[in-house]
């Protein structure tokens, strides 16, 4: 008999989450967990109401109000938002979990924040499930080794339906990550630049696993860093290997398994490994070695320069239309092709977002205030940098450690959690032309606020940017 | 879920790649309860100015696009965020096929959800459909059974799309009816489920 070929991670929670096969080629396969949130289900529930359809496992399912909530005054409720229209969202979600008997962390509740924060922290996310959300930033939940990424609220609806999702599976790409990074630089940085070499459409179609001895060195929250930025690349999720970390991670955590149940979670979770002999469709090797603290300088993920690297010119790149986004991305971004990316003067710093705002991050960004503070230095005249935990829980955990005094006497601001300026539908947002470091994950013309212009980079960079009033090198403090 | 079979009608010429759901429909637009009436915020950024003024130079605004079926565009369409406002949009504004060489998936997906239909061409064959379409106020053809598209001059260009898709777009079936006829086999699925990770069941 022929040895039957390895199987990747992403083949074995594939396979494991199978319920039927359709003879158009769809497979269904079964949602382990379903994270909604106020902007992508409302919809969603007014066809299951429209249909007489309940929600099959609404403990399956976990909501929390994150992207377009306020970022002050969250005590004060949902009906004192100011905006009516994401007030009548935010109260709509309040009715729809209520009405589908949905567990629900309001705004205000310290267990509420974004959502891809929320999941893993609670121990909801865990290896070898399937996770999908209306968001496409769940490829976060990768980093536990589950299959996750976002869905549109059709889909979302289909799940809420049935707890089932049609899908078509996707090609096994890999990434190793060799080498030990210099200091200052992170899991932000590695994004960045793999984004940069494969290009915003070169994980299209493909499932990236991320591997080797780098990403092994990486803390969890660092491999959440990563795999939410795997959308970005094109790619459909990322997935990282369970290992001790993770266990560490989960291990406690209000959902997580207790007692003799854990032990017989972490039998199965052990063999969410890609096997030694598995065929991946691609391949590629990035020495992180080589990985210089990393922004962006366009408009796409993909405009990436090292910090002692120069502005592109449009004219160096290979086909026309390259040339022509380029030159429109300059113009846009307000910079000029050869100048140093250290001279693009900042008036805004945003440190948050499902990227990077867990507790690590936010203890990264501290550090850099605290050793500006040692010389003498604060937040620069005229720069308004604001700090935005990913969760109630991150907050309170960052007060404990007194993190929020650190920003406080460097001249940042400390709000409350949600996702804030990552995406501007809250009042949090850029003035047209105003240039913000930041450490979200989209430099989309107008994702910050219209005619404003982001810069992606890792939580101490935005804050060195900040210190120094223009995009620096982190490692000036370190 | 509305059918697609033929459609036909002007088409318009959006030559930029990497066109973002951001572009598609700005955040602003996100806000609504309804899938209705989000064409206004179609390409907002594009079509308005700060002021909320229409930018005549903006394709859709210029006469001899209105009312556009059919867009033309550069790679990698519709990547970035999940939101399925950017083909409510689309649909609400009269545009019911996009025709590029690539598409991100969650728009590509959500696209079939919606009666839509993402149509991949060649890099050559976008670039003789993106030159015709820019002579203005020409309908072209489109032909989901036959997978062609036709344009003014007569040139046919085939697009690719694998057969299920094809034939739920041209059937206009409804996924979670179809799928919960499957309930018997999801049954199956969560008993075992319970048996074997009894910590995973709430
Ligand atoms: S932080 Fe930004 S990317 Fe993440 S879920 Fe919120 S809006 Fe989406």
């Amino acid at each position: 008999m022929p040895a039957m070929p390895g199987k990747t991670l992403y083949d074995k929670i594939w396979d494991a989450h199978l319920v039927a096969q359709d003879p158009n080629g769809e497979s269904i396969l079964y949602i382990d967990l379903h994270l909604i949130h106020e902007v992508t289900t409302p919809q969603a529930f007014s066809g299951l109401r429209t249909n007489h359809r309940p929600v099959r496992r609404p403990d399956l399912t976990l909501a929390v109000a994150d992207h377009n909530i306020p970022t002050e005054g969250q005590a004060k409720g949902v009906d004192a938002v100011e905006d009516a229209e994401a007030r009548l969202q935010l109260q709509t979600l309040g009715r729809n979990v209520k009405d589908f008997g949905i567990e629900f962390f309001p705004m205000g509740d310290i267990r509420n924040g974004i959502v891809h924060v929320v999941g893993p922290e609670q121990g909801r996310t865990q290896p070898g499930m399937t996770i999908v959300c209306g968001d496409s930033h769940t490829s976060t939940h990768g980093a536990f080794g589950a299959l996750a990424h976002g869905i549109g609220t059709s889909e979302v609806e289909h799940v809420l339906a049935t707890q089932t999702l049609r899908q078509r599976k996707a090609r096994n790409m890999r990434v190793t990550f060799v080498g030990e990074p210099v200091p200052g630089v992170g899991a932000k940085d590695y994004a960045l630049a793999l984004i940069g070499e494969i290009g915003t459409g070169g994980g299209t179609g493909c499932v990236i696993e991320y591997a080797g001895p780098a990403i092994e060195a990486l803390s969890v929250e660092g491999r959440m860093t990563l795999c939410n930025l795997s959308i970005e690349g094109g790619a459909k999720a990322g997935l990282v290997a369970p290992d001790e970390k993770t266990f560490a991670y989960l291990m406690g955590k209000p959902a997580a398994p207790k007692g003799a149940a854990w032990d017989l979670a972490l039998t199965y979770w052990k063999r969410f490994s890609s096997d030694p002999d598995a065929v991946f469709d691609r391949e590629l090797t990035i020495d992180v070695s080589k990985i210089a603290p990393t922004v962006t300088w366009g408009t796409s993920p993909e405009d990436v320069v090292a910090i002692d690297g120069l502005v592109p010119d449009p004219e160096s790149f290979a086909s026309e239309d390259k040339q022509a986004g380029a030159r429109r991305a300059l113009d846009y971004m307000g910079l000029q092709p050869g100048q140093k990316i250290t001279d693009a003067a900042v008036q805004r710093v945003f440190i948050g977002s499902c990227t990077n705002s867990r507790i690590e991050d936010l203890r990264q960004a501290a550090l850099i205030a605290q050793k500006a503070l040692d010389m003498g230095l604060k937040v620069a005249p005229g720069v308004r940098a604001m700090v935005v935990p990913g969760s109630g829980l991150v907050r309170e955990e960052a007060e404990a450690e007194g993190l929020d005094q650190v920003f406080l006497a460097a001249g940042f601001e400390w709000r409350e959690p949600g996702c804030s300026m990552c995406l501007g539908m809250n009042p949090d947002r850029l003035d047209p032309q105003e240039r913000c470091a930041s450490t979200s994950n989209r430099n989309f013309e107008g994702r910050q606020g219209r005619g404003g212009r982001t810069h992606l980079m890792s939580p101490a960079m935005a804050a060195a940017a900040a210190i120094r009033g223009h995009i620096a090198d982190v490692r000036e403090f370190l | 879920m509305r059918k697609f079979d033929h459609l036909q009608g002007v088409a318009a010429p959006l030559p930029a790649a990497n066109i973002d759901t951001d572009q598609i429909i700005p955040k602003q637009f996100l806000k609504t309860v309804e899938r209705e009436g989000l064409g206004k915020g179609l390409f907002y950024d594009f079509r308005f100015d700060l002021e909320g003024h229409e930018k005549p130079d903006f394709v859709l605004n210029q006469p001899a696009y209105k009312g556009a079926r059919i867009l033309i565009a550069g790679d990698n369409f519709g990547c970035g965020s999940s939101r399925e406002h950017a083909p409510w949009a689309l649909d609400d504004f009269g545009l019911r096929c996009v025709v590029s060489t690539s598409f991100a998936d969650i728009f590509y997906n959500n696209c079939f959800q919606n009666g839509l239909l993402p149509a991949i061409v060649s890099s050559e064959d976008l670039h003789a459909l993106m030159g015709e379409a820019k002579g203005g106020n020409h309908v072209f053809a489109v032909d989901l059974d036959a997978q062609t598209i036709s344009a003014p001059s007569g040139k046919t260009v085939r697009f690719a799309i694998d057969a299920g898709r094809k034939e739920k777009l041209l059937k206009g079936l409804d996924a979670i009816g179809e799928t919960l006829e499957h309930a018997p086999e999801i049954d199956r699925f969560e008993q075992k489920r319970r048996q074997t990770q009894p910590w995973a069941a709430a």
